[in-house]
């Protein structure tokens, strides 16, 4: 089976990230290499599941290309192209000019990510009148309104404060101030993480149908792999801060390349085999400052050789647009080769 | 409709309380051992004659409290009495009427001594209070903002320092350096016998009189403040919604304003306004160091010489100054919170 093509793959990418590095410094340790050499383009209407287990690097991905690190993360190295922007150019100005106009965030802290004493649609306005021309209060008004009817809350709770809504409403809420300024890229981090699975449906289809409706490029940072099946084009499945696949999601699914991402999915629950055991991945992810001296998953790859310990695989491309990070891909392209 | 349910509630709890501060003050004081017919006057020689006159003259004869059996033990109930005669009427009766009584000491009205000492200790605590409060926020939002830099490790070592600092120690302290390098008067409210062209040098007389007790007192609350605003607004700086606000692409100064410092403002309200409650009585240390005319030394007096409607004034009046002072930090609370009229 053919793997799936981007439908904007010959266009110029909205988003295209070339090796972004990004180092956590603490004076007592060496840098924690948060992020490696990471590469990924988004397109216009595109939805980019970013995968892999807790401290693999998504949430600093994220952060990193909003320019958001906490004090120690540095990005050491790589660009961030948004069109012909090159965001870790930018003066903290231009960027916090950019920021939500352009970059829209949903963070997965639904509790906490409003501000406790303010009027919800106080804070949607806010991101108006930061960002337009916001003169005529009337129109502001009518604006919020509409955005949160479009996310399906009640316009005339605008006045309420983030403790009279719900957590699944708090997350509405959330998404209709990322949308105040129409932006071009909605990164959503774990946006349904401490919601029930019903709300969570709700949310992940709020999230498909507006996607749909504003042609939205959505990057959806996520550990739970069904959620990426149900809402993303394509997958970059990340371990120890570095690209391990990056496909799409037929490929991921169906023919996955890397073994990572093989175990990943073994520990994920196939409806069609209900009474399979989840598998778990023995071990835990690399410390990020002090990362084995070759392949980052090699002392929890069930399918290591001698070659994993001694130098980091590159990225080899098995199609133009599957593209893993193991030595045993580039075994299969040989020995392929020498059976043609 | 919140708003004024959540209003009426606390302005009832705040009656309540200075009700039961008004019972509770009379039989509190009665309760103390001594005489005041004895302490008042202090001296050994005086006739029985003459301390049964004092008391006639103040009313202390009389029975404290018509019948409260309990309380015999304590020798204040007497069942034979008309309940009209008792202090306890005469008291609340007085009360009524917005009197205080005389104070068995001095001879003045409560009201009028209280007014005066009151009016002074406001004056020492108002313009400490300002400076700290102005000063210290101003401090701990800068350390705040510049956390685990060389600016906000000054600003914290400075604020423990002063915050540890014993006040009467500061105040002498204070007192030898103003007086002696500065020249500055040693103690009281004004130059004695001093005559004034104008009124700007019985200002300039006062406010130099005023320096060294406000400045102690700033300094001992000027620490406390830096320290609880810094840590708070780190805290909340910490917050999800900050990276929110950041994420939004609003400045560190608009984000300072708009999201920061109205979360982190809530304990300092509730410090602050503890603080001015109390500290009207609080200030006994440093207005004994600098022989400063207020409530603190008056209180002290009075409970020395057993002046019952001296100190029942003066508890009223610092029971009323917490109540009120708590009272404002719950309506501001209701208005910088909303949470909290929701409960």
């Amino acid at each position: 089976m053919m793997t799936e093509v981007t439908p904007h793959a010959h266009k110029q990418p909205l988003l295209e990230v070339k090796r972004l590095s990004v180092d956590y410094v603490d004076p007592s340790q060496p840098p924690a290499q948060a992020l490696r050499d990471l590469t990924f383009t988004l397109h216009r209407g595109e939805a980019l599941g970013v995968v892999g287990e807790s401290g693999c690097g998504k949430s600093t991905l994220m952060l990193a290309l909003m320019r958001l690190l906490p004090a120690a993360g540095r990005i050491v190295g790589g660009s961030v192209r948004l069109d012909d922007i090159e965001l870790l150019a930018l003066s903290e100005r231009e960027m916090a000019a950019l920021r939500w106009k352009r970059l829209a965030m949903i963070f997965q802290g639904a509790m906490n990510a409003l501000n406790p004493v303010r009027t919800v649609g106080d804070q949607i306005a806010e991101a108006i009148r930061l960002h337009e021309d916001a003169s005529d209060a009337r129109a502001l008004d009518r604006r919020v309104g509409e955005l949160l009817d479009l996310v399906g809350i009640a316009a005339s709770r605008r006045n309420q404060y983030p403790f009279q809504y719900s957590g699944g409403m708090r997350q509405r809420a959330m998404i209709a101030m990322a949308l105040a300024c129409s932006p071009d890229i909605v990164i959503a981090d774990e946006p349904t993480t401490a919601l029930d699975v019903m709300i969570q449906a709700q949310i992940l289809q709020l999230l498909a149908d507006l996607r749909r409706q504003l042609n939205l490029s959505i990057l959806l940072v996520t550990h739970d792999l069904g959620i990426v099946a149900e809402l993303c084009d394509r997958v970059l499945v990340m371990y120890g801060g570095a690209l391990a696949e990056y496909a799409g999601v037929d490929a991921i699914y169906n023919a996955p390349a890397h073994p990572y991402t093989q175990e990943l999915l073994k520990a994920f629950p196939d409806p069609t085999r209900p009474l399979q055991r989840l598998a778990s991945i023995p071990g835990s992810p690399p410390r990020l400052n002090d990362l084995p001296p070759g392949c980052r998953f090699a002392p929890r790859c069930p399918q290591v050789f001698d070659r994993c310990h001694l130098t980091p695989p590159r990225v080899y491309a098995i199609t133009s647009d599957h593209l893993a990070s193991c030595f045993l891909v580039e075994t299969q392209q040989t020995r392929g080769a020498r059976h043609e | 409709m919140h708003r004024s349910s959540y209003l009426a509630g606390k302005l009832g709890w705040a009656a309540f309380t200075i009700l039961f501060v008004i019972v509770l003050n009379f039989f509190l004081f009665r309760i103390l051992p001594g005489d005041p017919a004895r302490a008042g006057i202090r001296d050994p020689r005086l006739t029985a004659q003459a301390q049964q006159a004092i008391r006639e003259r103040f009313g202390l004869d009389q029975p404290v409290i018509n019948c409260f059996e309990s309380l015999n033990p304590l020798t204040l109930g007497n069942c034979a009495v008309n309940p009209l005669d008792t202090q306890f009427f005469i008291y609340a009766s007085n009360l009524l009427r917005g009197e205080l009584g005389i104070s068995y000491h001095t001879n003045r009205p409560v009201l009028d001594i209280l007014g005066e000492r009151l009016w002074n200790t406001l004056l020492l605590i108002g313009a400490g209070q300002v400076l700290a409060i102005v000063l210290g926020m101003a401090v701990g939002v800068l350390a705040a903002w510049k956390a685990h830099t060389p600016v906000d490790y000054t600003a914290l070592g400075f604020s423990l320092l002063a915050w540890s600092l014993p006040t009467f120690w500061l105040g002498i302290i204070l007192l030898f350096w103003g007086s002696t390098y500065l020249g500055l008067p040693i103690g009281g409210k004004v130059t004695p016998g001093m005559v004034y062209a104008n009124s700007w040098e019985q200002l300039a007389d006062l406010a130099r009189h005023l320096f060294l007790p406000s400045l102690t007192y700033t300094i001992v609350f000027l620490g406390e403040y830096m320290l609880i605003m810094r840590s708070t607004l780190v805290d909340v700086l910490s917050e999800d919604y900050i990276l929110t606000a950041k994420a939004k692409g609003l400045t560190h100064f608009q984000i300072l304003k708009d999201h920061a410092l109205k979360n982190a403002m809530l304990p300092m309200v509730t410090i602050i306004a503890l603080n001015l409650g109390f500290t009207v009585a609080g200030a006994v240390q440093i207005e004994s160091v600098f022989s400063w005319p207020g409530l603190g030394g008056a209180i002290f007096e009075a409970v020395n010489r057993r002046d019952y409607p001296m100190l029942q004034g003066a508890f009223l009046l610092l029971a009323i100054s917490v109540i009120v002072a708590n009272l404002i930090a719950d309506l501001l609370y209701g208005y910088l919170d909303p949470r909290v009229q929701a409960d």
